[in-house]
């Protein structure tokens, strides 16, 4: 079984992405392209695993709101580490549109973004293979705080602290 | 200056640690190339041709004696005992060892500084004018609000993979020393009509392949915005700049393909969003923050002075030493509080890299600091440093001690003044050199009468198209330009960096190095001839147009 980091521990990672979902789609947990969320979603009631979607880098999470509620985790790909628009995405969906569930990074992620990325509102990671979970987890307390508003954050650093 | 509390102080320190362990999985094998590269060069450490080069941050271009005095010191134990002050107000270390580079952060870090974000496709090191506070011409201190904006950009969690660099710059006064319109973003302070303080927004400007002035976007955004404004034009160029061609990708060309009116529209909606969402206003500034920093920026307690007799004083000393009457002329400015001037250190002697100084020049200029001034100095973005609120009656002494160690050079403001890139002799992006043709120009332009005579001039040489060294800004701009293997340099005339900013026109075909100096002459020459009473080199350039330069230039020899 994959792993993955999940609110700061490590975890069981049992769900599968479909890159391009075909006419069966596979037991258990999947994440879907957004493109085949659109057009299908509704028919994915009849999975009995859970449904969640995934979005590259240059979809746009308005596309998404009027689904949000229904969907348990949303997957951002980061089709290069250095693609930071998954940082923009994730508060969209956290400060804006009031997203509860996972928001997991997927795709090139590396340990030395977790601090940010956590602070943007991810809360679940899948790093590459060859990665140290155990070491990888002290990246996300690399910083004791941050100066500015986040979605963990909604004052900056002088309002709580100055 | 701004002195870091516990909070400040932690951030820098935990920031070398998280360095110290990236290096450290780097050498064992743990970090690929791929994946350190941005993570060294956001602690400012590039691979240049020669070695690693390390950019120090210098926020808005204050410094105390104290840092400077670290500078000197970490120049011998890690480099080479000199270091290189750059355009963008920062400091370079050009041969330090890549494994004692978190060695260095720990260094600066125990006196306040850092080299965070001063690399990268992040917010960099935000810039300002080099005599804020003391500028007569000033709205109000733009460096609070610099600090502020510093802060704010410092390991943002959402813009530190951006497209590309983005580079902020502060202008307080009514003439633009900063250059602020030719940046990602220029802010500039104004009053309402209600007498309050708020930030005329310009974005899109930059120099590099593609140069751009800055267009307006917020002609009046109220101070408590200030940081939520910032993260809206982020948030946007984050999401919709280019990323695939790193040549498309500064906010510039995403303001030119929208145009400056639906970026300006996009920023706004993204705004009302941030603030529909920000409850209580939670994210705003407050009077309260805003009044903490500028309390880091008093002005000195000024004496109450004679400033007629200390002129008269000055006229007497000035009348005795050619030399000291040619250094008051050129090198010290007026400040708005009588009896008191800002003193620009030169660092651009003949045959020296512009912007180089030694570890002993370091420490000379921090005990002038102490001695003349409050202890803090200021780099400026055409690679000198500014000491301000010297007493006129103690610039004599100043000027010996300067001059003893060669920091007097009375050139500035003049063409042996110029802006000038580390260009082939270091950086492995350049096409071409650039410090020699530097030192050719200041060693043909010798003679001080004749430079005088030409007076204001502004000349800038860039190694390569990425225009570190302003080429495009010049009223004189130099552009290496690499031709089958040879290096060649294009002449451009008229640019400037002033409130009517303009970008400099491509005089003709490139010159050989060999001829490069005498196209320089031959311009002068033609300056000379048509100028009217009084009138400097861009203002002729602007009357008589470019034929007269381009004819004599590029004439046969007979």
């Amino acid at each position: 079984m994959q792993k993955m980091l999940s609110h700061g521990a490590v975890a069981e990672n049992n769900w599968t992405v479909l890159q391009t979902p075909g006419e069966t789609l596979p037991q258990g947990n999947i994440l879907v392209p957004l493109k085949y969320w659109l057009e299908h979603g509704a028919e994915l009631d009849q999975q009995a695993g859970l449904v969640g979607v995934w979005l590259e880098s240059d979809e746009e999470v308005e596309t998404l709101v009027d689904d949000l509620a229904q969907l348990p985790v949303v997957a951002l790909n980061f089709p290069k580490f250095v693609d930071g628009r998954g940082f923009s995405s994730a508060r969209l969906l956290r400060d804006r549109y009031d997203y509860q569930g996972e928001i997991r990074a997927i795709g090139n992620v590396i340990q030395d973004q977790l601090f940010m990325l956590q602070r943007c509102g991810f809360s679940q990671f899948c790093l590459a293979d060859d990665v140290d979970l155990e070491a990888a987890v002290k990246s996300l307390t690399d910083f004791s705080d941050g100066y500015q508003t986040g979605a963990d954050q909604a004052q900056p650093l002088f309002k709580r602290l100055r | 200056m701004y002195i870091y509390d516990q909070y400040d102080q932690k951030l820098v320190d935990e920031r070398v640690e998280q360095y110290r362990d990236q290096t450290k999985r780097y050498l064992d094998g743990k970090i690929s190339e791929e994946e350190f590269l941005p993570l060294r060069l956001q602690n400012g450490l590039y691979v240049q041709r020669l070695a690693p080069m390390l950019r120090v941050a210098v926020p808005y271009g204050l410094m105390s004696s104290t840092q400077v005095r670290k500078m000197a010191e970490i120049s011998r134990k890690f480099d080479k005992g000199y270091v290189h002050f750059t355009t963008r107000q920062n400091i370079q270390l050009n041969w330090p060892r890549l494994a004692e580079v978190p060695d260095i952060l720990a260094e600066l870090a125990s006196v306040q500084m850092h080299a965070i974000q001063t690399s990268g496709n992040c917010i960099r090191n935000t810039t300002t004018d080099q005599f804020a506070g003391v500028a007569a011409d000033e709205i109000e201190d733009p460096r609070p609000w610099c600090e502020i904006i510093r802060q704010w950009s410092t390991i943002h969690p959402e813009f530190a993979f951006l497209p590309r660099k983005f580079k902020i710059a502060v202008c307080g006064s009514e003439e633009d020393r900063a250059a602020f319109l030719l940046h990602d973003i220029g802010i500039q302070l104004v009053k309402n009509e209600a007498g309050e303080t708020g930030f005329h927004v310009h974005v899109g400007g930059g120099l590099g392949r593609t140069p751009v002035i800055a267009s307006s976007i917020k002609p009046f955004l109220p101070k408590q915005h200030l940081l939520t404004y910032l993260d809206a034009v982020l948030r946007v160029y984050n999401r919709y700049g280019n990323r695939n061609n790193k040549y498309k990708a500064r906010i510039k060309i995403l303001v030119k393909a929208w145009t400056p009116a639906v970026f300006a529209e996009r920023v706004e909606v993204e705004w009302a969003q941030i603030l529909a969402r920000d409850v209580d206003g939670a994210a705003q500034l407050t009077a309260s923050e805003i009044e903490r920093v500028k309390t880091f920026f008093p002005l000195p307690d000024y004496q109450t002075v004679d400033e007629t007799a200390m002129n008269a004083a000055l006229q007497a000393q000035a009348n005795d030493s050619l030399a000291f009457s040619r250094w008051l002329e050129r090198n010290v400015r007026d400040q708005k509080q009588a009896g008191y001037s800002s003193v620009t250190l030169s660092l651009k002697p003949a045959g020296v890299a512009p912007g180089d100084v030694t570890d002993r020049q370091l420490e000379s200029i921090a005990n002038l600091a102490d001695q003349f001034s409050n202890g803090e100095l200021r780099t400026t973005h055409n690679q000198n440093i500014v000491i301000a609120d010297v007493i006129k009656s103690q610039l004599f002494e100043f000027w010996q001690l300067a001059k003893a160690d060669g920091l007097a050079t009375p050139t500035i403001g003049t063409i042996n003044d110029m802006i000038c890139c580390p260009g082939g002799d270091y950086c492995s992006l350049a096409n071409a050199k650039s410090i020699p043709v530097a030192e050719a120009i200041q060693r043909r332009f010798e003679d001080l009468d004749y430079v005088y005579d030409l007076g204001d001039l502004e000349l800038n040489i860039s190694g390569c198209m990425n225009a570190c060294g302003h080429h495009h800004i010049g009223h004189i701009g130099i552009l290496g330009v690499d031709k089958k293997g040879q290096e060649w340099y294009q002449i451009q005339l008229g640019g400037s960096a002033n409130k009517n900013a303009a970008l400099a026109k491509v005089l003709g075909p490139s010159l050989s190095r060999d001829d490069v100096v005498d196209g320089i002459e031959k311009l002068l020459d033609v300056y000379v001839e048509n100028r009217l009473e009084g009138e400097a080199f861009l203002a002729t350039y602007q009357r008589i147009g470019t034929d007269k330069f381009k004819e004599r230039v590029y004439a046969k020899d007979a």
